[in-house]
């Protein structure tokens, strides 16, 4: 089966808002409704049996705003498929894919950990990197790269990082590498 | 048969009284059996556990005895990137360790965060620890954590060991 049958396997049995063709990848835009079965039918029909990434992003401004992403690969022909449906920020849910892949479960733990997203009907929706009682989800574009001040009691705790500054930065220049050194600046390291 | 002699001479006692000061007798001994615990996080860990091999061999200053047991260590060597949620532990280990106890924060991550400017990692271990000794490093060479631990133990020879330890144990409570 070619990469474009089994498209228009899908297209005909699933409604695909949208085809994206881009240097021999293939991007269907489907919805979220569908999503589960259709999936399931790629893994189960189609040969699309490999799980490679489950990612999200975070269309910070736009409305809806986060996205969903899935890479599929089928080990037998060596053909990709990535599956994307939007998700809106007032309903920030997915459906659960960890029935079909079990590769699946910490994927979308980890989604959940940093985007927010909740998945419904995990079986185990519990965060993967950062530790329970943390507030934020750090991979959303409104959450800034220093971090903000948290704490769980004997837990975890958080403070914002400097980002500028601090005695380890050298002064931009085009003098020698002794001249842009810290210790140049009187400090005293 | 050979006629063996009765022993009059033992060399194993002449020659080997020393006299010295107390505290100066406990520093060196403490300085010269600094037992690590080792708190390797990150890559900096490949570094010490390379300090601790035949090529640079930390036994030669006393501190190869890297067990993972906080109970029997008298310094532990913070090697890598401390992330908030490693944090407490690595505190909860340090509580354990019994005094007298110092620290050594190897490379650029334990030491300030390093390159990780960022949410999840704490910027210097100094934030939980009284760190005694900052290797610089990304990570530091094995000669630059053994050139550390022989500032530590410079730093542990000028302690009056005896004199704090007694200070500590008749000083009025404070709480």
């Amino acid at each position: 089966m070619t990469p474009a049958e089994a498209i228009s396997v899908l297209e005909a049995k699933f409604q695909v808002v949208k085809k994206i063709e881009f240097r021999d990848e293939i991007t269907l835009e489907v919805t979220r409704d569908a999503f589960p079965e259709l999936a399931a039918f790629c893994k189960t029909e189609l040969g699309f049996d490999y799980l490679i990434d489950i990612s999200s992003v975070d269309n910070f401004g736009e409305e809806p705003r986060f996205e969903m992403v899935y890479e599929l690969y089928s080990p037998g022909r060596g053909q990709h498929l990535r599956l994307k449906y939007p998700v809106s920020e007032d309903d920030a849910t997915a459906p659960t894919l960890s029935s079909v892949w079990a590769t699946a479960n910490w994927h979308e733990r980890e989604v959940y950990d940093m985007m927010g997203i909740k998945f419904t009907g995990h079986p185990d929706l519990r965060r993967i990197l950062m530790w329970e009682g943390y507030p934020y989800y750090p991979l959303r574009k409104d959450f800034p790269l220093a971090g903000k001040p948290s704490d769980v009691p004997e837990v975890a705790f958080t403070k914002a990082a400097p980002l500028a500054g601090g005695p380890f930065v050298t002064t931009p220049s085009c003098a020698t590498t002794k001249d842009r050194e810290p210790r140049s600046r009187g400090e005293i390291l | 048969m050979p006629e063996i002699l009765p022993v009059a001479y033992d060399s194993k006692i002449e020659g080997n009284v020393i006299f010295t000061q107390v505290d100066a007798a406990i520093n060196w001994m403490r300085k010269n059996s600094l037992w690590p615990m080792p708190m390797g996080l990150a890559c900096c860990a490949i570094e010490m556990m390379a300090s601790a091999c035949a090529r640079f061999d930390l036994s030669r200053f006393g501190a190869e005895v890297m067990r993972f047991s906080p109970r029997q260590s008298d310094v532990m060597i913070v090697a890598g990137t401390v992330t908030y949620k490693m944090a407490l532990a690595v505190k909860r280990i340090w509580d354990q360790m019994p005094e007298p106890k110092w620290c050594i924060a190897m490379g650029a991550c334990a030491s300030s965060g390093g390159m990780y400017r960022s949410y999840a990692v704490l910027q210097g271990i100094d934030q939980l620890l009284p760190v005694d000794v900052y290797i610089s490093g990304c990570p530091p060479r094995p000669e630059a954590l053994i050139e550390g631990l022989m500032k530590l133990q410079q730093k542990i020879t000028t302690e009056h060991s005896l004199a704090d330890q007694k200070r500590e144990l008749f000083a009025p409570s404070t709480h």
